[in-house]
């Protein structure tokens, strides 16, 4: 196993996260990826008019050079870690999303029907991005945190809201795969 | 020096979203139809060893790096905000692929139509501060 250049198995990817809630709870900070969202609007002055965005942005910057860090992260795996951008899903999937219309299944990173430069001439696809993003930043302010703030902080310290937020996730989820990406693709 | 810090913490985490390909758009409709074990495992295994380490900091006082009491914020009570918010969270992390953290390691990856949905991100949470006091919690 090359842990540099071929993909990380999840015994590896799971001590890793773990590791990262970790070390932010140890510099007296908490591990949750959405809260830097909330943070932006109030950096750009939405707290003049809404409540919930005027707090002291600065006492929150932190989060944002996280965010710098993982942008910074993805480059470097992406350009120097990563020669075969391939994602190794089962067979079954490949076939499903073959049938869906996505070609780039097995053979990509992210699909390219989705993701590739293409979409910013395509209103289907855009509108697709943008409603995705909407749906998350929507949904994690209004659950109180995203993955990383119920699925692996809030879990952690053995919270039944994080549990509902969780359980929510996979009813959402479940409900965009199985039943609306038939009527959308 | 914290921000550096902040900075190699985040460095670390966006290379482990992407070799974890749990920044895979694929990766994630994957696991909605329960067709791998991988995001399971990472999930499930981060969460194991976050209970331990969490009940750990707990139970032994642990001070942080910086010789503070470590406390734990407990998570206001409720329902419909969780779940509400939960199902459309999933809902929009299974259309985009991308939960926040992810979301900037695609981008720093090279994907720019990542900032198409970052930014459609900042609008939702602006729309939810909007609303917040006429939504049910």
């Amino acid at each position: 196993m090359d842990l540099i250049y071929e993909p990380w198995p999840w015994y590896v990817s799971g001590p890793m996260i773990a590791l990262i809630m970790f070390l932010l709870i140890m510099v007296d900070k908490r591990f949750g990826m959405s809260s830097n969202l909330r943070t932006v609007c109030s950096m750009v002055g939405a707290g003049k008019n809404v409540t919930f965005f005027n707090f002291d942005w600065k006492a929150q910057r932190w989060n944002l050079i996280v965010v710098l860090g993982a942008i910074i992260g993805g480059f470097l795996a992406a350009n120097f870690m990563t020669p075969n951008e391939a994602v190794a899903i089962s067979p079954e999937t490949i076939s499903d999303l073959k049938n869906l219309g996505f070609e780039s299944a097995g053979t990509a990173y992210l699909p390219t029907e989705l993701f590739s430069n293409a979409v910013f001439s395509d209103f289907k696809v855009l509108a697709i991005l943008i409603i995705g993003g909407f749906l998350v930043g929507f949904g994690a302010r209004y659950a109180g945190g995203c993955t990383s703030g119920h699925a692996i902080s809030g879990l952690s310290n053995l919270q039944l809201p994080s549990l509902i937020a969780v359980i929510g996730f996979f009813i959402g989820g479940l409900l965009m795969v199985h039943v609306l990406f038939p009527l959308i693709f | 020096m914290r921000t550096t810090i902040y900075l190699a913490i985040g460095i670390l985490f966006g290379i482990t979203m992407f070799k974890s390909e749990a920044a895979s758009w694929f990766r994630i409709y994957e696991m909605f139809q329960f067709q791998a074990f991988h995001m399971y495992g990472i999930i499930g295994l981060a969460l194991i060893l976050g209970i331990l380490i969490t009940q750990g900091i707990k139970k032994f006082k642990v001070k942080s790096f910086y010789k503070n009491t470590v406390h734990f914020e407990p998570k206001d009570k409720g329902v419909v905000r969780y779940l509400v918010g939960g199902v459309l969270f999933g809902l929009g992390w299974a259309l985009a692929g991308a939960c926040p953290g992810p979301m900037y390691t695609l981008l720093g990856a090279g994907y720019l139509s990542m900032a198409v949905v970052i930014l459609a991100a900042i609008l939702g949470t602006f729309v939810y501060g909007v609303l917040k006091d006429k939504l049910p919690h």
